[in-house]
């Protein structure tokens, strides 16, 4: 075995989290140059804050990887999944380490990246191809390819303003699947399409594994790491907690997710949101802790568990008349259910100045084993929002075998599943 | 296929410092270079009713404007020549060097999605929105050829020294489009700066009048904006040996360009790396 194509060493990269904020025109930057020339002392107070606001996305991240490996990558919201992928793709440059690459590497962080909607489906083929790094006699050899796994092929003149999201989403993946790197980065972007064309994705990724290309693969459905990937690593919090094959990391990180200790600066594992410490809003959602009927935390969640929500606020006045909104949607953000305590739940909520909770209690939840968003906020009953983020955090159900059946229940099939029963009669 | 890919070895790791342009690697880019170009010249004419129209009226009726603006009421001179060539040979350049500044200025940041998804040489970006005004310019000169003779202008050898001019002035568009995106990725109220300077200057430049006008003393400093080598030059070129350009006038101001240029490029390359972090 020759040398890896892949080396990782050391790597980190740490984010400003204040650089944002701090100076967002160049009118803000010359006010701040000069008061500075007044205060000199201001320049250290800026270093101090610097030092704080700043944190490691990741962090002394070492692995090889050889010709023709798969590499799953698992890890929570946050735990610098993209992060890595970014550096590997050389769009966001490390802090601190190095990679070595030895090859071409395309990355697919996202389908369609630079389609434009004005132009035609024939004309995004060539531009996305482009972008993606296919040389222009490249494209013109795979174009009816491209076009064939498609299924555009009556539309190609057409603007893909005018394509249904589908058609956009299958044409966009037709021009990332035919690409030939050595090398291949893909985030998530398998999760597009309806179910017959994700099929065909899945079998087009499954190729590509098996033609002794190099894959590196960001997932949060851990069936499809399991399955397409040889290797696995588990990041937490930026660093590096498993790395092994790829059964062995989806078993990983399932353990750490429900054995994450409470001294660890991440959140401990049943809360599903902390709101950051530097939040400044007057209204905001702080926590949301899970827990069971008893009061319990629960750590995981799998379909059909009895569930309590708790819900931490805080208010900078009172609102006489208020409500909490709870919503669960599926990953990709479409709604599934929206609940309030009031009008619909009957309980009525007078917000008061400062700290509060409120307990929202779900007898065997019917959603299946997957990857969900929860969206919670305050309202005032049909007039405002005083906080909402319909994309607060994400949620995860664990599979559980509720019909006994060998199979639990999970978002590939579909996302809700509640208690039922077949019977067969007389016609 | 193993040697091939020991070649290709890249390493990725923190840059302190000066980085020098990577030619190679815009050489390596340069298909993406010319399909952003295209694309971006294939939007600026599709669903746009009035499109080649717009870029026939435009010229034209600023010609006219200025024509009765600083010819009749301003009685501004004009060097035996009919003022409608003197403001049009102005408006070309101008309009080119306007057009590719605020498509470059706002480039980066219309890339935003882009720039956080894939790796490419972010100079790409701004270089190819440059060249999206040329075919207007294109319909400008056509306009002009028309023109030329019916206000008795004939064609003449300096015609041939246009591409040089022309060059010069997609220098020094790119030069502005280079420092302005950069900032435009840090600073988002560059974008209300911009088209505030862009109409300054179509009457800070010579465009409405010939350069000539200005008083002596003066005349190198209104050189240092660069834009008035550029017209000067054009103008030259277009309506002969009367409008000879101000030679070290001329030179100072591609000496500026050169020089914005250079440290457009700096700034460009040392803020690049965090383009995708702060976009």
């Amino acid at each position: 075995m020759s040398r890896p194509l892949i080396s990782v060493r050391n790597l980190g990269k740490r984010y400003k989290l204040g650089a944002a904020l701090s100076h967002n025109t160049l009118r803000d930057h010359l006010a701040h140059g000069i008061r500075r020339l007044f205060q000199s002392n201001i320049k250290i107070q800026k270093s101090k804050i610097a030092e704080e606001e700043s944190f490691w996305a990741l962090k002394d991240v070492s692995f090889d990887v050889a010709e023709g490996e798969v590499l799953g990558i698992i890890g929570r919201n946050g735990a610098g999944k993209s992060t890595l992928l970014k550096v590997l793709s050389q769009i966001t440059e490390p802090t601190v380490g190095e990679v070595r690459l030895r090859g071409r590497l395309a990355s697919l962080l996202e389908v369609g990246t630079g389609f434009h909607p004005e132009l035609s489906g024939r004309e995004n083929i060539f531009l996305n191809g482009a972008i993606l790094g296919m040389s222009r006699a490249e494209i013109r050899a795979k174009f009816d390819e491209i076009v064939a796994f498609s299924e555009v092929e009556k539309f190609l003149d057409t603007p893909v303003k005018r394509y249904s999201s589908g058609m956009y989403v299958r044409l966009a993946f037709a021009v990332a699947a035919h690409l030939d790197p050595e090398i291949l980065v893909v985030d998530e972007v398998l999760a597009v399409g309806d179910a017959a064309f994700q099929k065909k994705c899945l079998g087009k990724m499954k190729e590509v594994g098996h033609s002794g290309r190099t894959v590196i693969f960001v997932s949060h459905n851990m069936g499809t790491i399991a399955n397409l990937c040889t290797r696995g690593i588990v990041l937490q919090a930026g660093q590096m907690r498993f790395h092994g094959t790829a059964a062995e990391a989806v078993q990983q990180y399932q353990k750490t997710i429900s054995s994450c200790s409470p001294d660890e600066r991440e959140r401990p594992a049943h809360v599903a949101y902390l709101v950051p410490a530097n939040d400044k809003s007057d209204f905001k959602i702080t926590k949301i802790e899970v827990l069971d009927f008893a009061g319990n935390p629960m750590p995981v969640v799998a379909t059909w568990d009895d569930v309590v929500f708790r819900i931490h606020y805080r208010c900078s006045r009172d609102v006489s008349r208020g409500s909490v909104v709870f919503q669960v949607s599926s990953y990709d953000g479409e709604r599934l259910i929206l609940l309030s305590t009031k009008p619909d739940g009957t309980l009525p909520l007078a917000l008061k100045a400062g700290e509060g909770a409120v307990d929202l209690a779900v007898e065997k939840i019917p959603l299946t084993a997957g990857e969900y968003t929860l969206g919670v906020g305050l309202a005032v009953p049909w007039i405002e929002y005083l906080c909402w983020n319909p994309d607060l955090c994400r949620f995860s159900i664990f599979p559980k075998d509720v019909y006994g059946s060998g199979l639990a229940p999970n978002t590939s099939r579909s996302l809700i599943t509640f208690q039922h029963s077949w019977r067969e009669v007389q016609p | 296929m193993g040697n091939s890919i020991v070649e290709t070895e890249r390493v990725l790791r923190p840059r302190h410092g000066l980085a020098a342009i990577n030619f190679a690697e815009m050489w390596r880019f340069r298909e993406l270079f010319v399909i952003l170009s295209w694309r971006d010249i294939l939007i600026r004419y599709k669903q746009t009713y009035l499109g080649i129209a717009w870029a026939v009226l435009q010229p034209v009726l600023t010609m006219v404007v200025f024509t009765v603006l600083f010819g009749r009421l301003g009685k501004f001179q004009s060097y035996g020549t009919p003022y409608p060539m003197l403001t049009l040979s102005g408006l070309l350049p101008w309009y080119l060097f306007s057009n590719a500044l605020s498509q470059s200025s706002n480039s980066l940041v219309a890339s935003s999605n882009m720039i956080s998804k894939i790796y490419f040489p972010r100079l790409i970006i701004p270089a190819s929105a440059v060249l999206s005004g040329a075919i207007d310019f294109l319909i400008g000169c056509a306009i002009l050829a028309v023109l030329m003779p019916v206000y008795g202008i004939g064609f003449h050898s300096h015609l041939l020294l246009l591409p040089v001019f022309l060059l010069v002035a997609f220098l020094a568009a790119f030069a502005a489009g280079v420092w302005l995106s950069a900032l435009n990725v840090k600073y988002r109220d560059v974008k209300y700066i911009v088209p505030f300077f862009a109409s300054m200057g179509l009457y800070v430049s010579p465009v409405g009048f010939a350069s000539m006008i200005v008083p002596e003393r003066w005349r190198f400093w209104y050189c240092l904006n660069p834009m008035v080598g550029v017209i000067d030059g054009f103008r030259w070129c277009v309506l002969g040996d009367k409008f000879e350009p101000y030679w070290p006038g001329f030179f100072a101001s591609f000496g500026i360009t050169i020089v914005l240029l250079a440290t457009g490029l700096f700034y460009f390359r040392s803020t690049e790396k965090t383009f995708a972090d702060v976009i």
